[in-house]
């Protein structure tokens, strides 16, 4: 069990740092408009975009132009996926007769899929329409992770660029990420799960007998395609209630680390584009490296707590250790063909990306288990982080952490040559801020009223955590949940969706102003008193503020939840 | 308002292209290239289709293997409504399902002892159509499907040995046992004469 867990997470990180690197130096041949492989193919289709839609490809932004077309782009989009939605009972491809999905719960499912959470309120199978699947769903995958990549390159080159007014173009960097990085990845690998058994199909639910003489009803759909920009795009919105635990979405071994992969590839392979356009490629294996550090720090406690289990289960005389017959351990939520590696491996690889798919129920982990998931999304999932999110909160803390070096030595913090000023940190701390703000005070109300007490289905102290749990990802857009809390109501439709958007967009719009206060300035050439940001000590300095940040911000809640409910399972109380 | 029209504009560009033509496109090569998983990986039996390799179904006589516990819809195992139990770790109701479930084992597998019953086999898995059980699941069960069906249990445990999938290159997943396949294997004629 301990060699296979080493072997499993090692194995694992080491494709991930090697797909990362070409990866990385292609998206960033790719947004600097130097020849990639596929541009024989792509160029023509992206002329044709830029001419039917009116795009000057040449003109660039400034942060508040980007701003404002990525918060118009999205806003549009949102209202599509709404109306898709309400109107899928007079829409084709809907052989289930599924009716309109109802105002609330439209209007959470299309705050959820814009902002590149996809919590869902519902469940796939009895809910959407093949259409609202393809059309709707998966296309907010698509765009809404290349808008998060477009934004992380804008980012990018407000660090690195010098006296410059601009940013790049929206709309050449969403199209380009959407024609050169995500569309060609996922066709190759939607086939590939397709191979080891992911249905793609838009044929009626399955009527069957079954061996034993049963009615079964299964449902069908075009899965694969969904899939795999949900893993690669970091969206998480499965096609199905059970998401990645489903055998349908993910039948093998395979599929599962595929889809492992798929999470952290792009995120890990910002840190190389960064690095590649900052000039200093260890500059981003810096990044790289704190994040791995990371990483690792939580899937080590995971895999541990899952697999000692709960010990309500030892008193009856079950054996929870891993043998050459069974897992053993926490197994509750779980698939026989994940068992306990597998399964607390992806809790936390979705919880450190804004992914939020999952191949287990998090709200059946033992407390300790769903601490790791619960923590990881409050650090603000910037270990490898959602496509394009990650890099930029990476990026903030990395300001965060020479600004606090600085302070400590007496001299004016730099970050790749560029001096961090007032303004700077007014932003970056706006960015920090934030995201508790709407976290904690929205989970207060929860817990203060009637109507958020009535969604909790774990009493005891993991009905604090399952609030808790909800407003965090939602503000992280995860979209990953304690998925027993009764969420498809009034009250949590609304409050999570305006979570959702804030968490969103109240979060890009000061890491642009950031972006473009950086890009105007000048940049002074390393010295002897320059803090290196390339190397090991900045490495441990990152990950101490990062830890240090999200602990005096999150360590009370997480006290009365989590540690709370560890602490009574070990003395065998129950609720 | 420009900005606005070419938002709108972009927004239809990019729905066709990964809405539509990408999907479709991903359907078109599935059908030639996969046409059994494409279309769910259904397994025939005598004519007609008793369910899908990947999804789990229940059995409950004794002649047959039984799968997990399920909380997929009210009976487990609804294939058109998936899920968890979503139960907490300090949920009494946790302790009590599983308490229930592993009194069912026991009573159904007499001379077993509760160290034996995997975990697996008394927790409700987190899609309710799990297809597959530990290798230890399997063989708690054999003496009780060799009896049923008349078989010996060395057959029977031969069956299973020949139905268990292995970790993928020794390292990813854990070792499983496809219950419908393994059930589909012992109906099969001419088991009984191995």
């Amino acid at each position: 069990m301990f060699w296979n867990a080493v072997l499993q997470v090692g194995i694992f990180l080491a494709i991930v740092t090697a797909v990362s690197v070409p990866l990385g130096l292609y998206m960033a041949r790719v947004f600097a408009h130097e020849p990639a492989f596929l541009d024989p193919l792509l160029e023509p289709i992206e002329r044709l975009i830029y001419r039917v839609c009116r795009v000057r490809p040449g003109a660039e932004m400034t942060w508040a132009e980007y701003a404002v077309s990525m918060l118009l782009f999205s806003m549009i989009g949102m209202l599509v996926l709404y109306a898709m939605q309400r109107l899928q009972a007079l829409l084709p491809l809907n052989p289930q007769k599924f009716a309109g999905v109802a105002p609330d719960l439209a209007f959470n499912t299309a705050a959820s899929f814009t902002t590149n959470t996809n919590w869902q309120a519902y469940g796939g199978e009895t809910t959407m329409s093949y259409l609202t699947q393809m059309a709707g769903l998966a296309f907010h995958n698509f765009v809404s992770a290349a808008a998060g990549i477009a934004i992380a390159i804008a980012v990018i080159r407000g660090f690195v660029r010098r006296n410059a007014k601009t940013l790049g173009n929206f709309w050449v960097d969403l199209t380009r990420a959407a024609l050169w990085v995500l569309l060609p990845i996922a066709l190759v690998f939607a086939l590939v799960l397709v191979w080891q058994g992911v249905p793609d199909n838009f044929n009626p639910y399955v009527h069957v007998k079954t061996l034993a003489g049963a009615e079964q009803l299964i449902a069908e759909g075009p899965v694969a395609s969904q899939e795999i920009i949900k893993e690669l795009g970091t969206n998480g919105g499965g096609f199905f209630n059970a998401n990645s635990s489903h055998p349908y979405e993910n039948p093998t071994p395979l599929t599962d680390l595929l889809e492992l992969v798929a999470m952290f590839a792009i995120g890990a392979g910002l840190t190389h584009t960064f690095g590649q356009m900052a000039g200093d490629r260890r500059q981003g294996w810096a990044l790289f490296g704190a994040m791995a550090l990371l990483f690792l720090l939580g899937v080590t406690p995971a895999i541990w707590s899952e697999q000692r289990g709960n010990p309500q289960f030892a008193a009856l005389g079950l054996n929870q250790s891993a043998t050459a017959g069974q897992a053993g351990g926490n197994m509750e939520g779980k698939e026989t063909r994940f068992g306990i590696i597998d399964s607390a491996l992806w809790a936390t690889v979705t919880t450190d990306t804004s992914c939020g798919a999952v191949n287990s129920m998090h709200d059946s982990f033992t407390p300790l288990g769903g601490l790791v998931a619960l923590v990881n999304m409050q650090i603000g999932e910037i270990i490898f982080g959602g496509v394009g999110s990650g890099l930029y909160g990476m990026l903030v803390m990395a300001v965060l952490a020479v600004f606090i070096a600085g302070l400590m030595v007496g001299r004016t913090p730099e970050y790749l040559g560029k001096k961090i000023e007032g303004r700077e940190m007014k932003l970056a701390m706006l960015f920090i801020l934030m995201f508790p703000a709407v976290i904690l005070l929205p989970a207060a109300v929860a817990v203060a009223t009637k109507a958020g007490l009535a969604g909790i289905t774990n009493p005891g102290p993991h009905g604090f955590s399952q609030i808790l749990y909800a407003y965090t990802e939602a503000a992280a857009n995860n979209g990953s949940a304690f998925a027993g809390l009764n969420a498809n109501t009034f009250f949590y439709n609304t409050t999570l969706a305006f979570v959702m958007l804030f968490g969103r967009f109240m979060m890009k719009i000061p890491v642009l102003a950031l972006a473009g206060s950086l890009a105007a300035k000048k940049a002074a050439p390393p010295s002897a008193g320059t803090f290196p940001t390339n190397g090991a000590i900045f490495v441990v300095l990152l990950i101490g503020v990062i830890l240090i940040v999200a602990a005096l911000t999150f360590f009370p809640a997480d006290a009365l939840g989590p540690i709370v409910e560890h602490l009574a399972m070990m003395q065998g109380k129950l609720y | 308002m420009r900005t606005l029209t070419t938002a709108i504009a972009m927004t239809i560009a990019l729905l066709l292209l990964t809405g539509i033509v990408y999907p479709l496109v991903v359907w078109g090569v599935a059908q030639v290239l996969f046409p059994w998983q494409a279309n769910g990986s259904l397994v025939m039996s005598d004519g007609h289709v008793v369910g899908s390799k990947l999804i789990g179904q229940n059995f409950a006589a004794a002649r047959y293997f039984h799968p997990r516990p399920s909380a997929a819809g009210d009976q487990g195992y609804d294939a058109s409504n998936s899920g968890g139990s979503n139960l907490g770790p300090t949920n009494r109701k946790l302790i009590e399902t599983s308490k229930a479930a592993l009194h069912k084992v026991l009573a159904e597998n007499p001379g077993t002892s509760p160290a034996q019953v995997p975990m697996d086999l008394i927790t409700a898995s987190g899609s309710g159509l799990d297809p597959e059980i530990s290798p230890a699941a399997a063989a708690l069960q054999v003496a009780r499907v060799a009896k049923a069906r008349g078989l010996s249990a060395a057959t029977v445990r031969g069956v299973v040995g020949a139905n268990t999938q292995p970790r993928l290159a020794g390292i990813f997943g854990e070792p499983r046992v496809n219950v419908l396949e393994l059930n589909l294997a012992l109906a099969r004629p001419g088991t009984a004469a191995h």
